[in-house]
């Protein structure tokens, strides 16, 4: 009974707009996860912004009363990271999934690690295109066999964390859509973390990743407290099997912002255009 | 403050009535409660708030994926666990939500009467749909007897929750009586003609 009384509740900051997932997606608890954690953070609807790519979890800002923006493919971070620069003020969270984010928004997930300016990102992460009918993505596991893939890619995967904290993000963690409450803890700490916070969230896609269902008796909590040492945090992402849950690593590294004063007079930036 | 009879889960022919009937009857007792009842009651509500919330969101789902008789069952569901909730405010005389609902820990996942969203396929039937609440009543009847049982808890809370364990089990044979009046699902319910899957 120890909460703060946020004076609003999660369902708040939920919109009219009815999800479009199938049912039984792991993006509905991820959904009420970030719900949750905003009213968890004292936050309002006006105080956040919600950016994502494309794909099935991008349709996130829609079903939130927060601001939002559902850009580009792979080009959610971009847009965010321009928002919080023009408007320090807001709270903006990054969502997507791992296609938008590690295959074709895979650079710009490089760069906003490295540079850390204050936001979330959010990757429900099901180790598949849902949207466009089940192709394998980044994380998908090189053996998974379907119409598609026959036999598997035979690829190996990308590991999100290992290239996070190699990249320089400032907080990573990992939660799973099965324990929204957990995840609503993780992301609010994760928002109130300066610099670039990272969680990726593992939300099965009951409908081409039907195995993905027996993830809640794979995951549990990691068996560490996290730490502020990147080369404990790589030790321990040797021996990660993606099923810890928790905060890995909460960096110290000040979060990348500009002068918000102008360095130099217009009249001395005039001079330099003066023909 | 005793909490027997607070709610009760509908029969299959007319849901609504006996819990209706039930609710009327419900007690109406303000007494200065502790601490530890209040918190506990705050707990309670927790759990049927939230409960509503998500019969709602999946109520909203079924419609979403035109299987309009079981997004019917589980608004049906959402009303009354809602109206369950509602009951505790006015039996507490809390004006509103007790502030730390949404912020409470709880051993499980989420809080005991809350289905799993996974739980959910868009074909299902009117019976999958009460297997769940089925589900969802078995371990609020854990979670409360566990209450109950343990030694760690204060008197008046075990009282509480030993009625409300009591509750539970009752909403579970209600609900098996419900679901036996149901047909079975055919062994090839999940069975789409023209499946949105590419994939084996």
């Amino acid at each position: 009974m120890n909460a703060p009384d946020t004076g609003l509740a999660p369902q708040s900051f939920k919109s009219d707009i009815k999800p479009v997932w199938c049912p039984g997606c792991g993006d509905f608890s991820v959904l009420a996860a970030i719900t949750r954690a905003l009213a968890m953070l004292g936050l309002r609807p006006e105080e956040v912004a919600i950016v994502s790519g494309i794909g099935c979890s991008s349709r996130i800002p829609a079903y939130t009363t927060c601001y939002g923006f559902h850009g580009v493919h792979g080009r959610a971070l971009p847009a965010a990271t321009g928002l919080k620069i023009a408007r320090p003020e807001l709270t903006v969270i990054v969502a997507g999934g791992d296609g938008d984010g590690y295959s074709i928004g895979g650079n710009h997930f490089l760069h906003a690690c490295r540079r850390n300016v204050d936001l979330t990102y959010l990757v429900m992460d099901n180790h598949v295109y849902g949207m466009t009918k089940g192709q394998p993505s980044p994380t998908t596991e090189p053996g998974w066999s379907s119409k598609l893939a026959p036999g598997g890619t035979g690829v190996r995967e990308f590991h999100p964390l290992v290239v996070a904290l190699a990249s320089g993000a400032n907080f990573i963690a990992r939660g799973f859509s099965g324990d929204p409450n957990g995840c609503a803890r993780l992301i609010a700490e994760a928002v109130r973390h300066p610099g670039f916070s990272f969680v990726e969230i593992l939300s099965p896609c009951v409908t081409f990743r039907p195995d993905q269902r027996a993830w809640k008796d794979l995951v549990r909590p990691a068996p560490v407290e996290p730490t502020d040492d990147p080369a404990r945090a790589a030790r321990r992402l040797m021996t990660d099997d993606g099923f810890n849950l928790g905060i890995l690593y909460k960096g110290r590294r000040a979060p990348y912002a500009p002068a918000r004063e102008p360095r130099t007079a217009l009249a001395e930036l005039a001079k330099e255009f003066a023909l | 403050m005793t909490r027997r009879n607070r709610k009760a889960k509908p029969a299959a022919r007319a849901p609504e009535r006996p819990a209706a009937k039930r609710a009327a009857r419900a007690p109406t007792r303000r007494r200065p409660a502790s601490k530890a009842s209040e918190e506990f009651m705050a707990r309670a509500y927790a759990m049927e708030i939230d409960a509503a919330e998500r019969y709602g969101e999946f109520a909203d789902q079924m419609e979403v994926h035109n299987n309009p008789e079981v997004a019917k069952l589980f608004r049906q569901l959402a009303e009354i666990e809602g109206r369950h909730a509602k009951q505790i405010l006015e039996e507490m005389n809390w004006p509103q939500m007790p502030p730390p609902v949404y912020a409470l820990e709880w051993r499980t996942p989420e809080p005991p009467e809350t289905a799993p969203v996974t739980e959910l396929h868009y074909r299902m039937r009117p019976w999958h749909a009460l297997a769940i609440a089925l589900r969802n009543e078995e371990r609020a009847e854990r979670f409360f007897a566990g209450v109950a049982r343990s030694p760690k808890t204060p008197r008046e809370v075990r009282k509480l929750a030993a009625e409300m364990a009591e509750e539970e089990r009752e909403h579970q044979r209600l609900i098996r009586e419900w679901m036996a009046r149901l047909p079975q699902p055919a062994p090839d319910w999940s069975r789409d003609p023209d499946p949105p899957a590419l994939g084996d």
